[in-house]
């Protein structure tokens, strides 16, 4: 039985580990089938970290903060969209400005408001996001099987994590059954089709990012007003950078950008929890190499188990019209 | 009097400095095949360009059955019955056939019943003209005379009236030709209007009934086809009279000096380009090998220069072995021995367009005497002599420093042409040497490689063009997916029977 819910808290720890990086893998799916590289997931996460512990503390409503941080990442995302499709400047140097851009601006910004660099003051119960519990889920606990699925796994996570999880099939449905999703695909793959097609390039790309905004906001605010009750300096730690790999691992593929998502996830939480573990005949393994583990399963599986991604054609080139 | 069904009136459009476009008017009748013929560079593509809205003209107006229109965009053409098939196909090639011809024009936002109607009208469509295209099939798994197919549907599927062609033969087999010339000829019969935007005279005689010459952004005449030669039109193309065929004395065949045993190379991906092939050439000698693009022939031509590395298999040279998978020689110690190469990509391999004309000119020799003495260019002797090469090999303008890139494809070519057989190689390999090169200059390059023939180099030469193949070569090798599937002596050798050794029928 002990054993039992063992595993259901790991499944547990698994899907709020990966629920911010699930976000940023959708919000990148969309830039880049849309042919822009997007290195910035990592600063706007960060950013919408910021804003949304920011916006709640003040406004003392973590749905106001939420909708602060979609706001400003939607403006950085028009910003990157600005310089590397608008100005047609390399995609990457634009993000990469965006990061550091945002890096310094958070520190400094809660300097000069609280006093602390790169710190807010801690959100109250009414400004943060808090677990839902499904209904009886707590009369439900005691039924072998299903109450653990029911109540330990199901229920009792932050609303980001059902949203999460519930845009996957969404943005699937978007990319592959709509026709701005086959619009948004042409325009990365051969912008030129879509061009002579009759459609506006520029404009496509535009609201692929405005999109991408939106959902890295998600993923902010479920660090700062969610897991967290305030934002701390460089708290998106790399989780961008992990969501893009995953994306890329994922084909820059909603359903398969998930899987590596959830893995990554997964080995995160398992690591966390095999850290003091004594294994029979070998002892206590040092922890540094339980925190290598994720990273170490994930080169192997990938190597082993992804074939080779092939990113759309015409992504990091600016579409120039003219000669 | 047949009302024209497109009008253009003083249409000019320039890029920066180039006027690409001045004062071109024109009328297309309605129900005809109109074509315009012109040199790389005459400004062709650019006018069919505005006319389906992907550039807008600097001034100038654009009338449709009579009627004024303001074309800012191609969906504005695209509404106005207006269809264009690029040079450059517009597809998508992860996407099918059906999602390439509704991008654009899906009539819906979530896929449902439009789509299923879609599909029903490009099935009719389909069977009307005969055009045997599974709507399902991805567009990277299709031939490329099919997805000029797909090109064509999709135009007709967005109600095209007027069909824009622009170079479409260029990629395709002798019998995709004729198979697209019928189709063209059926639509035309339908009533539709198609204009074909071409460089080679005998497509225009073929099949056009009237046609309209471009030069230098200019329209210098039209006429009806009937009424005119191809001697006429290529001196109106070029502004001069033009010798069309090539004169070449008789095979003076020496010893075999350049040979290739069972090579087989790979490409960047690690794909096997070049399969088992077995070749020599003599000297005095020029074969031709014939393909359509993609079939080896680059990654041959590299192997061959040492730039790729070889497989398997081995290359000799005055019978030594120059190279194999194990071992082989840079271009520069090739150089040495005796052999020269006009790589097929000038742009890319041949010249660095950023470089002036005298340093691309003598680049690969610029550290030898007299160009440089103790790692010191002498611009002097490099001045001197790039002036006296570009006179000689007709370069324009003949201006030694001037940026390279600002020279004409076809003055690019002779650069390169200059600098590799100023050396009299042994042997010399060839690829694509007339592309994208203007009549005038194929004329000319044409007879350097001839005069090179006969002063004994062995010469390979790899090229799309049949005509240039079949006029030049004394010998012909057939490529196809990567083998070699036919050779021949250019004797009554016609263009049909390479043509199916090409497609890989024969």
């Amino acid at each position: 039985m002990e054993f039992l819910s063992d595993i259901a808290s790991l499944i547990n720890s698994t899907l709020r580990i990966s629920t911010p990086l699930v976000f940023a893998a959708m919000a990148g799916i969309f830039a880049e089938r849309s042919g822009v590289i997007d290195f910035s997931l990592e600063g706007k996460m960060l950013m919408a970290a910021f804003v949304a512990a920011v916006g709640s503390y003040y406004l003392g409503n973590p749905w106001l903060g939420l909708l602060l941080a979609i706001i400003v990442c939607v403006c950085l995302s028009m910003l990157h969209g600005f310089a590397s499709v608008t100005h047609k400047g390399d995609q990457v140097v634009s993000c990469v400005a965006i990061n550091i851009l945002i890096i310094g601006l958070t520190t400094a910004l809660a300097a000069a408001w609280f006093g602390q660099a790169g710190l807010t003051p801690t959100l109250n119960e009414d400004q943060r996001f808090l677990e839902i519990h499904l209904p009886f889920a707590d009369a439900l606990r005691d039924i072998p099987v299903i109450g653990t699925l029911y109540s330990d796994i199901l229920s009792g996570h932050y609303v980001f994590v059902y949203l999460a999880y519930l845009s996957v099939p969404l943005v699937f449905w978007i990319v592959f059954k709509t026709s701005f999703g086959l619009r948004l695909r042409a325009v990365g793959e051969n912008p030129s089709a879509v061009d002579t097609a009759g459609i506006n390039v520029f404009t496509m790309r535009y609201k692929a990012l405005a999109i991408n905004g939106v959902l890295i906001a998600f993923a902010g605010a479920h660090l700062s007003t969610a897991v967290n009750a305030n934002f701390f300096r460089e708290m998106s730690a790399g989780r961008g950078y992990l969501a893009l790999a995953a994306m890329i691992f994922g084909k820059w593929h909603p359903k398969t950008a998930l899987i590596a998502c959830l893995l990554f996830g997964f080995t995160d939480a398992l690591q966390i929890r095999l850290q003091g573990v004594e294994l029979p005949a070998i002892g206590e393994i040092p922890v540094q190499l339980i925190q290598a583990l994720p990273y170490i399963l994930t080169v192997v599986l990938l190597a082993g188990f992804v074939g080779k991604a092939i990113a759309p054609n015409a992504i990091g080139q600016p579409y120039i019209k003219e000669r | 009097m047949v009302s024209p069904i497109l009008e253009l009136t003083d249409i000019n459009k320039s890029f920066g400095h180039v006027q690409a476009n001045k004062n071109i008017n024109l009328k297309i009748n309605k129900g005809t095949i109109h074509g315009i013929i012109g040199e790389n560079g005459a400004g062709k593509s650019t006018l069919m360009s505005i006319v389906f809205g992907l550039y807008q003209a600097n001034s100038g107006s654009i009338k449709i059955n009579g009627k004024e229109i303001n074309l800012s965009s191609p969906r504005d053409s695209i509404i106005n019955g207006i269809g264009m098939v690029h040079q450059h196909f517009m597809l998508v090639e992860n996407f099918t056939v059906l999602e390439n011809i509704i991008l654009g024009f899906e009539g819906e936002t979530v896929f449902g019943e439009k789509l299923q109607k879609a599909k029903e009208d490009l099935e009719k469509l389909c069977k009307t003209y005969n055009f045997n295209i599974d709507l399902d099939a991805t567009i990277s798994d299709l031939s490329v005379g099919f997805r000029q197919r797909v090109e064509i549907l999709k135009s007709l599927y967005r109600g095209a009236e007027i069909l824009i062609l622009d170079e479409p033969t260029g990629v395709l087999t002798p019998q995709e030709v004729d198979e697209l010339f019928k189709i063209l000829r059926s639509l035309k019969d339908e009533g539709k209007t198609i204009v074909l935007i071409t460089h080679k005279l005998i497509e225009i005689m073929d099949l056009t009934c009237e046609v309209s010459v471009m030069r230098q952004g200019e329209m210098v005449g039209h006429t009806k086809t009937e009424d005119t030669s191809k001697e006429q039109l290529a001196e109106m193309m070029v502004g001069r009279s033009v010798l069309l065929r090539v004169d070449k004395k008789e095979i003076k065949k020496g010893e075999t000096i350049f040979k290739v045993n069972n090579l087989s190379v790979k490409d960047d991906l690690d794909v096997t380009r070049v399969k088992d092939v077995n070749l020599e050439i003599c000297s005095g000698e020029i074969l031709g090998i014939a393909g359509v693009t993609g079939n080896g022939q680059t990654e041959l031509l590299e192997a061959l220069s040492g730039i790729r590395k070889v497989e398997s298999g081995s290359i000799e040279l005055f019978g030594e072995k120059i190279s194999d998978q194990n071992n082989f020689l840079n271009p520069r110690m090739l150089k040495e021995k005796g052999l020269a190469h006009v790589p097929e990509d000038r742009q890319r391999m041949g010249l660095i367009s950023d470089f002036k004309a005298h340093e691309n000119l003598i680049f690969g020799y610029h550290d030898q005497e007299p160009y440089s003495k103790s790692a010191i260019l002498n611009n002097k002797e490099i001045t001197e002599y790039s002036n006296k090469v570009m006179q000689e090999y007709d370069v324009r303008p003949n201006s030694p420093n001037l940026i390279t890139s600002n020279f004409s494809g076809g003055n690019q070519q002779k650069i390169i042409l200059s600098r590799e057989l100023n050396e009299n190689p042994k042997v010399l390999l060839v690829g694509q040497p007339t592309r994208g090169v203007d009549i005038g200059a194929i004329e000319f390059i044409h007879q350097r490689l001839i005069d090179m023939r006969d002063k004994g180099a062995a010469i390979l030469l790899a090229s799309v063009e049949l005509d240039e193949i079949l006029s030049l070569s004394d010998r012909i090798i057939v490529m196809f997916d990567g083998k070699i599937v036919g050779e021949k002596e250019n004797k009554n050798v016609t263009d049909r029977e390479l043509g199916l050794l090409m497609a890989g029928v024969a």
